[in-house]
Formats: structure tokens, sequence, C-alpha cells
């Protein structure tokens, strides 16, 4: 239960892992647009074959990537039936009483799938598998900054995260302390139906919420403490700096988007739409 | 960078003056509770100080009121000697000017940290103060170092001890380059183990680094260590002097429900009850007490069985 953070991040020690956190911000943002660029046979080719590399490159075991799409195997099941199912098109291939599958259902079906898995293994290879929470809340704070000026408050929203991410192992291992409390007077809160269930945590929840604000009073005070003022004046420890990888890493990604668009418009293997 | 000053107590120049300090809180029926009322004391550069006292004898306040937490009723606060808190309130500025001067280390371990990364958390007090960030990594490190936990500055804060979280949180006022740390009963939510960490950790700023310290206890033992030991009762201060006198004197310490520490008391028991048997000048803590007990039962030729 301790070790519970948001998102999964697997330290390493990959091009990937040393990245700058804003490069790899901007680089999934380019990822995503051009994997609904891509629209040939070759051109998903082509960025299957990226994404592979990426993740071969990043040392991480290939079970943890489908352990990443898993949760995703719904939606991925779901699309391709409505998609084989519902579309309409000229040719038909396949008819069986009220089951008509067209060409176009099945390229729309093979599309959706293949976008929505290199979607999922992307932002994973890219972002949440190899940049710790810290350095993505770093890098965002960095890169929505201009934002600032306009009155986002982005400064705060940083520093929220940064608490939030430092007290999630604090207030998980306080659940756990409150459960066992209210187990031992006899609360049960393995059985029955679910609103049951939810019922027998509200022992729990009024307890955690109640320390969590005691928590965060004198969490305010010791900042205060500490001479925190918000976030003008404020300086970092570890200031971001872009290096030479970083230009490899977003050089190798402009390739790809030249490659797909040149692959969509010339080297059509097969047109999927 | 920290400025190594001799353990020289210079009694002349208060670093810490307080006149006719006074505060009262209000509760939810609007009825007001006197926490502290009108004390006055000048603490030196370079002095620990152990303030004592029960519950609800106003130390907690005190400590709150210097580091400017809180702002007085009535009184004068003067750091260095410059008046920084009167009735007038003082401006922001002043405030943040005293925080930087005198740090503050919590009761409860956990709820002073901020980051998930030691070292970014030892960072935090310097980044707030806009200290350019080659600087902040030299102070972050020599922090770390000054409190022996240089080789977790990459480890994850939730994951560390009670004691070993209490030392991130003093690394972290260290980085700020106080002149004074107000620890406000940070030991008593630390095993025994942490404790002796901590207070090991103060001893060493406290002497080598010449850092002031009010320590704030009511762990008599603690209190044993520190140079000068500060009783409040009632929001008024009872006892002020050496440890030795100030436990030499068990009757007036019971007075207000405070009693002295253990091995002090043995010590003033033989001396009432052994021919002979002389109290030792300094306090001792459990280890030594027990070794001069066996010398002094060696010099009167008794056979300590």
């Amino acid at each position: 239960m301790r070790d519970i953070t948001l998102g999964q991040y697997f330290p390493g020690n990959s091009a990937l892992h040393k990245m700058d956190p804003r490069a790899k911000l901007i680089l999934t943002v380019i990822f995503i647009v051009v994997i609904f660029v891509a629209r040939s046979v070759s051109a998903l080719l082509l960025l299957s074959a990226v994404t592979i590399g990426m993740m071969c490159s990043t040392g991480i075991s290939p079970r943890v990537y489908l352990r990443g799409i898993k949760p995703i195997m719904f939606v991925i099941v779901f699309t391709t039936i409505l998609n084989l199912f519902m579309t309409r098109g000229d040719e038909l291939l396949f008819e069986w009483g009220i089951i008509h599958i067209y060409r176009d259902g099945v390229n729309n079906a093979i599309l959706m799938v293949v976008r929505i898995t290199l979607l999922v293994l992307g932002s994973c290879v890219f972002l949440s598998y190899t940049t710790s929470p810290i350095s993505l809340t770093d890098g965002l704070e960095s890169l929505l900054r201009p934002l600032s000026k306009i009155h986002v408050p982005v400064h705060e929203f940083s520093m929220i995260m940064t608490i939030a991410l430092r007290f999630i192992p604090t207030l998980i291992e306080e659940t756990d302390k409150i459960m066992s409390a209210q187990k031992a007077r006899g609360a049960d809160f393995s059985s029955g139906g679910l609103i049951k269930r939810a019922k027998a945590l509200l022992p729990v929840l009024i307890p955690l919420f109640v320390s969590a604000f005691k928590r965060a009073d004198e969490l305010a005070v010791a900042m205060e403490c500490r001479c925190y003022r918000g976030g003008e004046g404020r300086t970092r420890m570890k200031v971001l700096r872009y290096h030479a990888r970083d230009g490899v890493m977003l050089g190798i990604m402009a390739l790809t988007v030249a490659a797909v668009v040149i692959a969509n418009i010339y080297v059509p293997i097969y047109r999927l739409r | 960078m920290i400025e190594n000053n001799e353990n020289s107590v210079d009694i002349k120049t208060p670093f810490i003056e307080v006149r006719d300090l006074a505060f009262a809180y209000e509760d939810a029926d609007g009825r007001r509770h006197e926490a502290l009322r009108g004390v006055s004391l000048s603490i030196p550069k370079g002095q620990f100080v152990a303030v004592l006292g029960h519950n609800g004898s106003g130390k907690s306040t005190f400590a709150k009121l210097l580091n400017m937490i809180l702002l007085p009723d009535k009184g004068e606060i003067y750091v260095d000697g410059e008046l920084v808190s009167s009735p007038v309130e003082p401006d922001e500025d002043t405030i943040f000017a005293v925080r930087r001067r005198i740090g503050m280390v919590h009761q409860n371990p956990d709820n002073q940290i901020v980051a998930s990364v030691v070292e970014e958390d030892v960072a935090f007090g310097p980044e707030n103060l806009g200290v350019a960030p080659d600087e902040i990594r030299r102070r972050v490190d020599a922090s770390l170092d000054a409190v022996g936990m240089r080789e977790y500055a990459l480890a994850t804060t939730s994951h560390l001890s009670g004691g070993q979280k209490q030392r991130v949180a003093v690394a972290g006022v260290i980085a700020m380059l106080p002149e004074c740390i107000i620890f406000d009963e940070s030991t008593s939510m630390l095993d025994p183990s942490g404790r002796r960490d901590v207070m090991k950790t103060i001893q060493y700023l406290n002497r080598e680094r010449g850092i002031t310290i009010i320590h704030i206890t009511h762990d008599m033992s603690e209190a044993a260590l520190a140079d000068r030991v500060v009783v409040l009762s009632d929001g008024e201060l009872y006892l002020d002097g050496t440890p030795d006198e100030i436990f030499s004197r068990p009757d007036k310490l019971r007075a207000v429900a405070l009693d002295v520490p253990q091995s002090v008391s043995l010590l003033h028991e033989l001396a009432k009850s052994v021919e002979g048997f002389r109290v030792p000048d300094c306090i001792k803590d459990a280890e030594e007490c027990a070794e001069y007990i066996s010398m002094e039962f060696d010099r009167l030729g008794i056979s300590a069985r």
C-alpha cells in the first residue's frame, strides 16, 4: 500500500528517462497528433515501428506494457465491434441475417484499434513510465508559466500537485490505521451490498478528513515558517535545461512526422480511409 | 557559509529579548484564555535554552510569538537589538526577515515536510528566499551533512523514520542559515533512538555552529543538556537558571507538576542518605551518572552491589 503514487513510474537510465520533462511533454503532444494524421497502412506500420523502438530503448519489460494495455482492452473490443457492424459502405464483404460487414467497417476497425493502442503505449513510453511525477509537475509548471501572465495560477497548481504527491502515501497509511482501529471496534468492511459497504466506510472517512484538515493547517504554518510567500521571487534548486539529447529526440520525432505525411500521400500501400 | 562561531556565550548582547510579553487566546465562546502574562526574558547569542512547562503553561505560545506566527497582545520583542514586534503591527518584510533568522522545527514530523524527495524538501526554504540555484545546491548538501542525512538525499520522505524526518526538517531550517532555531516539542513524537539522534544534532548545531537553540520540551533529561533552563507556569516565568540550579530544587519543580530527571533525582537521594556523597557540578546523562555513582562509591569505600 505504501508505494502507491500517481501514475506508474519505472526508474531507469535510458535516453527517454534522462530527457527534459518539457521536451517529453512536447514530444507526447506531437506524437498524439501524428497518430491521428496517419491514415495509410504504411504510415501506421512506420509509427508502430517507432513506438516499439522507443519501448525497447527504455529497458522496461514488455510485460509491463501489456499490463498497461489491459485496462483499455474493453474499449478496444467495443470500438472494433461497433466499427465492424455499424459502418455502412459500398463493398459488402459478408452478410448473414441482419449482419452486414463492409470493407469500410473492417478498415475503420483496424484503424481505431491501432490508433488507440499506439495512443496508450505512446503516452506510457514518453510520459508516465519514464517520467517521475515530480519532474512531470516541474515540466508542466515551466511549460505553462507564460499563462501566469494572464493570471492563471500556474505556480499554485504545481504546488498543489507537489503537496498532493507528498501526502498520498501519508494519507494511505493513515487510512490503513483508521480501518484497523475501526475493525478492532467490530466494523465490517467486506460484506454486504455496495450501499452497505459504502456506509461502512463513513466512520473511516470522517476521521480521515478531520486529520487531513489538521495536517493542512500545520503544514501551512510550517511553510510560512520557512518563508513561503507564493511563487513570486522564488527560485528553484533544479533548473530545467534542454540538452543535446532532447534535440536529438525531437529531431527523431520531426523525421517521423515527415515520414508519416509522406507515407500518407506518396506510399499509400493501402489507404485505410 | 554557516558561520563557525566559537562556543562563547556573549551575555552582553542578547540575540532575543522579550519584555513584558502577553498573549491571550479567544475560544469559540468568546472567552479569553491568557496563555502568557508578562514574560520578560533575554537570550544571548549561542545559548542553548530549554523551555520547560506542563501543558497549558504557555511554552508553545512563547515559541509561536518568537517566530511571529502569533503577534503579541502586549510587550516587545527585540531580535538582535532591533524592535520587531510591538503593539503596532509589523510589516510582512519584517516578519519574513525574522523567520529567516529564527527557524522553527515543529512537533509533528509528517506535517512539516513539503516535498516527496529529501533534498527537494531541504531546498524549499532557500528557494522561497530566492537564493541562486548553485548556492541552494551547496546549502542543501552542507545542511544534509550537518544532520547526518547526506546518504538519504534522494530518498522518499514518506519512507523515513520519525527521527530521520525530523532531522530532514532541521536540515531544511539550517539551509536558510538561521542564527537561532526553535524546537517546538520536536522530540515528543519520536521513539527513544529518534530522540537521541535529534538531541545529538541539536547539540552539534549549538556547539559547532554557534546557533542559538530554544528547545521547548517536557522531557527533563533533554532539558539537562541545555546551558540554561527556563520554566514557565501559568503563563509566567517561574524559574530561570542553569540545569544544576533548577534541578537542585525538586520541590519547586514538583509544585508546578514537573519533575527532575531520574538521574538527578537519584543523585540527590543518594546525597541525602549516603554520608559524604557529593552531587556533581554538572548534570550527567544516565550512562555518565552510573559511572559517577560507581566512582563515588569507590571513593567512599562502599561496594556497589
